[in-house]
Order: structure tokens, then sequence, then C-alpha cells
């Protein structure tokens, strides 16, 4: 007989922890109480909860597990840079890299296992999609892991597409922020998609988090080429709703580039772009294309990456260069993949 | 804009074609977006008609745990849904080509079919069941030889049982024309990758994948 795994307790927010409480018969507090030992204290079980009755904690037990899952493996890069393997109630797997810097620990969490979007340059895409992480799953990454005590920063950049999942993701969010949760500020907390538009106007309206927006090419017909996504969502629509919306504050957006060797580096792009996002505070950040195997891209040489930029900048773009961090483990931007431990667990 | 429903038929077990006035002009191979009303998001869904025709159709099959399809299959005619302009960018044009679709994939081919660009093209078509394969009379005819059918879960006589894999591994696939690929992210990716192994230049192939 298969067993019949508990819901988890870990993921849910602060109504859902309340509803589950009344429905047991606890006081309504209960729900709060709940909430401090899941994301405050981070206990490991229902029997540490020590401020709840023997009663409400046998009641929670006999019908709600915690949820939390440790990493299954971990590998370190020469630069600091950890990528965690984490595998879900489903019995698929994700990955989370950790990337040290001076005194920031930023984790960028996975919300999909695989990804519907098939940009060409990234790996995730090519694994296909296997399934939606609940915002637990999402949030277990930060909570499992052995820096949990020292992110500063978090990144939805991830396997998957945030807005795919938005529910979920938004939902992490409001357990990340809330007080009753880990009560950071939205403000260290970064969304990257590649543009749907009815998530992202959700997004906007509902969260305070920073954007990231994987822009790629301001041209249509060549991130058709890269991205599918523009088909369906074209990037002028992004960026129209985006200028609809205040980024002077401390709200940002940001624009992800991966510079490709004679497809998206030339002077018409830096005009492209110049046009593009005229009117909209933001960043550029140019981002080192890491190979992937079978891909006819190639990623710009230094010289032109170096000048691509400083054209960008010229033109009163604010752009930067984002390091690269981790690529000796695959833990890099567009590189994390579990496609063949997905294959290996389908023969299970 | 709300539109009143003319057809819902059943095609094949599970699967739509949803019919409602033609209100616009639109390129083979474009979107609209449907949906019941503000509450659900609608979804895009691309136009499975001729672009002369009267009728806008959509091929849509119901999707257990989602939250509009089970709702569209039970639409009658007469009833409201909502139906946007046509949008997109996956265009077919009079070039050779080659179209390849997994399942509800194949509305954009159809669409082309009926808008007088199905010459000099191939079309590959795969799915889990033989039931799936929606308007085949209609290829047989119009594409003959240039029709190819693959099952991958059932023995059909005459039709190769796997993906639509086992046609492009084997053939000679010229590289200066285009590859339309419709259908489920997984098929779209793995056909991408096959070809681009071939040699045929990423530039050349156009996918839309069914979010």
């Amino acid at each position: 007989m298969v067993p019949v795994m508990k819901p988890a307790l870990f993921g849910k927010n602060l109504t859902e922890l309340t509803d589950l409480a009344l429905a047991l018969g606890l006081p309504k507090f209960t729900g709060k109480q709940l909430a401090g030992w899941l994301y405050h204290k981070q206990v490991d079980s229902i029997a540490d909860m020590s401020n709840l009755s023997k009663k409400a904690r046998e009641l929670l037990e006999d019908q709600y597990c915690i949820g939390v899952h440790e990493p299954v493996k971990v590998q370190a890069s020469t630069d600091g840079t950890k990528k965690y393997l984490f595998e879900t109630d489903a019995e698929q797997f994700i990955e989370t890299a950790m990337i040290p810097d001076k005194e920031r620990r930023t984790v960028c969490v996975s919300s999909q296992v695989g990804c519907k979007m098939g940009c060409l340059f990234c790996m995730t895409g090519k694994q296909g999609f296997q399934g939606q992480l609940t915002a637990g799953e999402i949030v277990n990454q930060i909570r499992s892991i052995a820096e949990r005590d020292e992110v500063s920063n978090i990144v939805y950049m991830g396997m998957g597409e945030p807005f795919d999942n938005l529910d979920e993701v938004l939902k992490s969010i409001e357990i990340l922020t809330s007080e009753w949760g880990y009560a950071m500020s939205p403000r260290r907390i970064t969304v990257s998609s590649i543009g749907i538009t009815p998530g992202l106007v959700r997004f906007l309206r509902e969260c305070e988090a920073h954007l990231a927006i994987s822009l790629h090419t301001p041209f249509h017909a060549e991130r058709q080429q890269l991205m599918p996504v523009q088909i369906a969502y074209p990037l002028q629509e992004v960026i129209d709703e985006i200028k609809q919306w205040d980024f002077s504050g401390q709200r940002r957006v940001s624009f992800e580039y991966i510079v490709f060797h004679g497809l998206n580096d030339t002077p018409q792009h830096v005009q492209e772009l110049v046009r593009m996002l005229n009117g909209i505070r933001c960043r550029i950040n140019l981002i080192r294309f890491h190979p992937i195997p079978g891909t006819p891209l190639i990623g710009t040489d230094e010289q032109t990456l170096q000048g691509f930029k400083d054209q960008l900048n010229n033109k009163g773009l604010f752009t930067t260069i984002r390091a690269s961090r981790g690529q000796d483990i695959f833990a890099a931007c567009g590189l994390l993949s579990t496609k063949a431990l997905q294959a290996e667990a389908a023969k299970r | 804009m709300i539109q009143t429903v003319i057809r819902n038929d059943e095609i094949a077990p599970g699967t739509f074609l949803l019919a409602v006035e033609r209100q616009h002009d639109f390129q083979p191979g474009e979107t609209v977006k449907v949906g019941l009303d503000d509450a659900l998001p609608p979804r895009i869904y691309s136009i499975c008609s001729g672009n002369q025709e009267d009728e806008l159709r959509v091929l849509f099959n119901i999707k257990e745990e989602g939250a509009l399809t089970p709702n569209l299959a039970q639409l009658q005619p007469g009833d409201p849904v909502m139906v946007s302009e046509p949008g997109g960018s996956f265009s077919g044009t009079a070039d050779p080509a080659v179209w390849i679709a997994t399942g509800t994939g194949i509305a954009p081919f159809y669409s082309m079919l009926h808008s007088g660009l199905a010459a000099n093209k191939t079309l590959l078509h795969g799915v889990r069941l033989a039931e799936q394969f929606y308007f085949s009379p209609e290829w047989e005819e119009a594409l003959g030889d240039h029709y190819h059918r693959f099952c991958s879960k059932e023995d059909v006589a005459g039709i190769p049982r796997g993906r639509v894999n086992l046609y492009l591994d084997r053939a000679a696939l010229p590289a200066n024309q285009k590859y339309y690929i419709c259908g489920q992210a997984t098929m779209c990716v793995e056909v991408r990758d096959l070809l681009i192994a071939k040699g045929i230049p990423f530039g050349n192939i156009v996918v839309e994948i069914y979010f």
C-alpha cells in the first residue's frame, strides 16, 4: 500500500495556518504560534512546538507534517558558490545556488521543476517541464541550506519561469516578507521573468519585490528565435506595461542581457535598447553566455562585451557586467538542470 | 470582446472545436485569448480556421486540473465567450516549409491550410493516440505523401509507432527552408535541438510553445 503523505505546514501563510487551527478546534491564535515556530524558530518537528498544548500537538501531528526537506547533495565551487540539490514531494529534483559576495549571501531559487519556455540558450529549458513547486518548496530552498541565517538577498532566477507559477511564487514572497514570516524586506528579493504580460501585471500590483526582465535582444525577429515566448508575449508589450509603473523610488527594474557573438552585440542593438528603454529608470545587467551542449550560440569576447557596456553607459543606460559565478559546478546563469536525475527517477 | 458561441463540437474524446463569428482579419498562425469572465485569466489558443472564413475557430482539449477548459467544454451555441483580437507572430508564408506539430499544436497549420498556404509543405503530426490525428482526411487530401503521422502510445496500421523524431532522424532536411514547430514544450525543444544538430540554422526554426 502506498503511504499517504500528510500535508505540510511549512509553506502555509498565516491565513491558512489560522484556518487549519480553527478546523482542528484549536484557538485562533494558534495560527500565529504555528507561523512563529515554522518561520522564526524554524523547528524541525511539531513536537518541538513547546508552547502548544499536548493535545494541539497530537492533533497537528495526526494530520500534518512539518514538510521541510534537507538538500540531498551539495557541490562547492572554487569561487565559494554552492549548488544545492533538493528532492520534492513528487520525487522530482530541483537545484538552488548560493552565491557569496563579500558580506552578501544571495540565494538563487527555483520556482518550477524544469521550464516550459524553451529559451535557446538555457539548460533548464532543454529539460522540458516536469512540475510546479509549492510555496513551501520554494521557501525550503532558503530554510534548509547551511547559510540560512546569513541569507541577505533572494533572486528567483533558478529553474523555471516564476510568472508561470505565480500563485506559489507570490505566496512564497508573502512568507518571506511578512512579519509573521521571515520578515525580510521585499527590496532584498528580485523576481526574474522572461515577460509573461498577465503575470507581470499581477506581480507589479500585488508584490513589492524588484523585477528583472530577460531581454536579450530588442529586436522582435531575433528574440523570437532565442525565446519562443516572444510569439505570445512580445517584448514591446512588456516594456509598455513597465512604463506604466513607477520605478523611481526604491523598487527597481533591471533587464538581463546575455551577450552573444555577432547576434546581439552590435551598435544597432545599443541604439534600439536606448530607444526602447527610454523613460524607464533601470539597469541593464550584461551576462556572459555559459555554453550548453549542442547550442549554436557563442558568447561574445571580453573586448566586445566591455565596449557594449561602455556604449550603453555613454548613452545614459546604467549598465554593468554580471560576474560569472559557480561555472565549474554548473551553477552559473542558465546552467541549472536536473534532466539526468529526472530521467533516472522516471526509470525507477 | 464578448462573442456568441456558434458551435462547440467534441471532435475527439476531450477535444473541442469552438466556433464564433470572425470579427477581425488575421494572419494564419496567429492566436487569440479565450476566456469566460474576469475571474479566470484567459488562455491563448491558436486560431484553427482559415483567414477568409466567416467563422473563427479554436481547438482545445480539456485539462483535467485546469480551471478554464472544463468550463469551455460546457459552452453551448448561444452562450457568451470572451475572444480577443488576433495576435502573435507564428505566421506562415507561401514558401516551402516543414510543419511539425504534436496534439492540438496542429491548429495553426490547419489555419494555414485553410488560408491557402499548404503548397510545398510537409506536415509531421505526432500524437499519443490515433483519435488525436485531427482533420486527417483533409490533410491526406491536401498534402498526400507529404503528410506524415506518428503515434507514440498505440499501434495503428500504416503509421509508425513513435514520435516525429523517427522522421527527422532519417530525413535529408534542407537547411534553407523554414521549420515551424508547435506543441508542448518538451517536444518543441527536443525537435529544435535535433534540427540544429542536423545543420538547420536556428534562424530558420520558428517555435510556438503551448505554455
